[in-house]
């Protein structure tokens, strides 16, 4: 009796042992990974979401408050001008900034531009530039008393306002946002545009096809990925728009408020009004939305790839 | 209950001062707990308490530590280098992390995280009761502070003061007076004017002789609205505890609003910013010709537009009705210590000497414009020639506007929140000719009344 039970036991637990020490060793190999993944991505994100819950009063401390912010944030007049701001910016800007980089990636990729490699870094050279020096550049190019503009006006007697303290103030923005990103896209397309094979352009040829039939029926299927990618990390760039105005504030401070972003407007709800909820509200609900808009290009730029 | 708390008072007062030579850290601590006890029986043990503090206060200086002191106020360099100079011991750490809002922003963010918070900071008065009401200062009484009544002229004092507390100690003040290049008003022949439709005249006159020239620049700002709106008697906040009202549509308030949108819909006035290189450029070179503001400007004239030395000068503010002499504050800091500090005998020690001892005087030279009655009124002070200003005795003129100040101002518990959104609302009526500066000030008013509101204050309007 006991003899058997032991030789059973020992027959069960054998392959139990040796099937949690498997699992085990897959969690070691995942274990560092799933760690840092869980301390620096989902942390932050369940405390943003947790914290979007409660309110934090002068008077009277913080209370839970469930969706309340939620339901104040729809209702914002603020957050949205912010985001349509941004939306407005994403329709308009991203396009012309992805056309000129895909123009520039399809001229120094036809072999028929004379200092290739001068160009390719020379437009690229803007993304190297850090953004808050950038928009400072800008910000004082655009100036009229002492800028680039003020001389324009001066050398022809004309009287352009200055961008970033005018109605124009957006465009101003979008403009310098294009001059830092065209590089950067350019060089997602040239790179995507490299790995096309050569003898496909051969074979083209010989068939008869000029080159704008090469880039039409072979170039941009090609790349159409490239699109699709360039085109997401835009939006998300878009929707995130901050350090531009951030920096122009200084120079315009009327023309650009303080929720002229969503990403603004969380930054002057945290730190000069104190209200950490729901700026955390409204980073989650950018997020979201940041999503959604990212997957429905997704969605629509691969479904013709299959 | 009362009798019990004093003797307990009493007791850890003793302790403490044993364990303060001890170690610096068990002293904060305790030093918290005897803050606590006295606010709850400060309307008892003050008198005997102010030996003791004071000799705690002398323990502190001998047994010596560091402090970090966030100031942007430039003279305050020179007080360090003497009070380490006196008290060998202490180390003072100096730090400017920022103009006005831009330190209370970094304020905000150590507080908020409970680390980083410096021992004494500088902070304006508009923004004290902010501060004070997110119990973040400390409340200097226990330390002596008390027994500075009369030290400091009437208004500072009264926005450190709140109560039976005392959150800061005036450092300087801004009492208004109108800075003017009378280059530019001697060349036109035009009057400095002495009321503000005299000054709409001139800023008419200046303007149409030379069209780059302007009377003064204006783009939309908080602190200067609220002290011209001060001067004309307007009285938009009134504040008991956590009552709140709010109404920019009092007579004052108008009277300010009214003239002033005639400024800027006959373009009037530059819209350069104030404090950016371009305005100090602006009042080094004769196009900005006049500056309303406070009497802490000559140091800064003279630091930031070396060019317009000896072009400068002081008259009073321009007043509402001829022949009255009214004024208000504009800016002005105290320096406070942080209820966070783990050595405030120390910290206290330093604002003391800076605000209350020796350093005033070096401040005074420094050029600074102080807050105590004392300096204000001595002859040293007054009959001060200024060089900048072409030799005119400049203090005379200020020292009489800060007699002048119009009394029963108000500031916001959240003055700091509602000056950051002042461009978003009010300032829009210096950009957008279809709103008018009554209509920003309303909408400023909405949206402090709303932000009030969302903080738990009883905020009407």
């Amino acid at each position: 009796m006991t003899m058997a039970s032991v030789s059973t036991g020992r027959g069960s637990v054998a392959p139990a042992v040796r099937r949690s020490r498997r699992r085990w060793t897959g969690w070691q190999f995942v274990g560092p990974f799933m760690v840092i993944f869980t301390l620096v991505f989902l942390a932050p994100i369940a405390y943003s979401i947790y914290i979007s819950l409660f309110r934090t009063q002068l008077i009277g401390g913080t209370s839970f408050v469930g969706f309340d912010n939620y339901v104040t944030a729809f209702q914002d007049p603020q957050f949205w001008s912010g985001v349509s701001r941004v939306a407005l910016l994403l329709l308009v800007q991203v396009p012309i900034m992805l056309g000129i980089a895909l123009l520039v990636a399809l001229a120094i990729d036809s072999g028929r531009l004379y200092g290739k490699s001068f160009f390719r870094i020379s437009i690229f050279m803007p993304y190297a530039v850090p953004a808050v020096v950038a928009a400072l550049m800008w910000g004082f190019m655009y100036g009229t008393r002492f800028g680039l503009i003020g001389n324009i006006n001066d050398a022809f007697g004309t009287s352009i306002p200055d961008p970033i303290s005018s109605g124009f103030v957006l465009a101003a923005i979008g403009n310098i946002v294009t001059w830092e990103f065209v590089g950067y896209n350019m060089l997602i397309f040239f790179a995507a545009l490299r790995t096309v094979p050569h003898s496909l352009y051969e074979a083209a040829e010989i068939d008869g096809a000029g080159q704008w039939r090469i880039i039409s029926a072979i170039k941009l299927p090609a790349i159409r990925g490239a699109l699709v990618i360039a085109t997401i990390f835009s939006i998300i760039g878009s929707f995130q728009l901050f350090n531009e105005p951030s920096i122009l504030q200084s120079l315009s401070p009327n023309y650009i408020t303080t929720y002229f972003t969503p990403n603004l407007y969380a930054y002057s709800l945290s730190f000069s009004g104190q209200q950490y909820n729901y700026a955390a509200t409204i980073a989650i609900i950018m997020g979201v939305l940041t999503m959604l808009v990212a997957y429905v290009v997704q969605l629509r730029g691969m479904r013709k790839e299959v | 209950m009362k009798p019990n708390n004093e003797v307990k008072g009493t007791t850890m007062n003793i302790t403490r001062r044993r364990t303060i030579v001890r170690t610096a850290a068990l002293a904060g601590a305790l030093s918290l707990a005897l803050a606590a006890c006295s606010s709850s029986d400060d309307s008892g043990a003050e008198a005997p308490s102010s030996e003791d503090a004071a000799a705690d206060i002398q323990a502190a200086l001998d047994e010596g530590g560091e402090i970090t002191v966030w100031a942007w106020e430039p003279t305050l360099t020179q007080v360090v280098e003497d009070f380490e100079a006196e008290y060998p011991n202490v180390t003072v750490n100096l730090a400017n992390v920022g103009t006005s809002q831009d330190q209370y922003t970094s304020l905000q963010n150590a507080l908020a995280a409970g680390d980083g918070v410096p021992d004494v900071a500088q902070i304006e008065y508009y923004a004290i009761p902010q501060f004070a009401i997110g119990e973040s200062l400390a409340d200097l009484t226990p330390y002596g502070a008390a027994d500075l009544d009369g030290t400091f002229t009437p208004g500072p004092w009264s926005t450190v003061k709140q109560g039976d507390a005392i959150y800061g100690l005036p450092m300087d003040s801004g009492p208004m007076a109108m800075f003017y290049n009378a280059e530019i008003f001697d060349g036109l022949g035009i009057d400095v004017p002495t009321t503000w439709d005299e000054y709409y005249e001139a800023a008419k006159a200046i303007h149409e002789a030379d069209p780059n020239v302007y009377i003064t620049s204006d783009n939309g700002d908080a602190g200067q609205t609220l002290s011209m709106t001060w001067q004309a008697g307007g009285r938009p906040y009134t504040v008991d505890g956590t009552d709140v009202s709010i109404d920019f549509s009092d007579e004052g308030t108008t009277k300010y609003a009214t003239q002033w949108q005639k400024m800027i819909d006959e373009g009037l006035l530059s819209d350069i910013g104030g404090w950016s290189d371009e305005w100090f450029q602006g009042l080094g070179n004769g196009t900005l010709a006049t500056l309303v503001t406070g009497a802490w400007m000559p140091a800064n004239l003279e630091s930031g537009a070396p060019d317009g030395e000896g072009k400068w000068r002081v008259a009073p503010m321009p007043q509402w009705e001829d022949g009255e002499s009214v004024t208000s504050e504009n800016g002005g800091s105290s320096i406070a210590v942080m209820e966070a500090s783990e050595n405030k005998e120390l910290a206290y020690a330093f604002i003391d000497y800076a605000n209350v001892g020796d350093g005033i005087q070096t401040r005074i030279d420094g050029g600074a414009f102080p807050a105590t009655t004392a300096e204000l009124n001595s002859d040293e002070f007054l009959n001060k020639e200024f060089p900048y200003f072409g030799g005119q005795k400049v203090n005379e003129v200020l020292s009489q506007s800060a007699a002048d100040v119009a009394e029963g101002w108000q500031f916001l518990p959240y003055q700091v929140y509602a000056n950051s959104v002042f461009k978003d609302t009010a300032g829009q009526a210096y950009i957008n000719s279809s709103t008018s500066l009554a209509d920003g000030l309303q909408s400023w008013q909405d949206t402090s009344v709303k932000y009030g509101n969302d903080q738990g204050f009883s905020v009407d309007q």
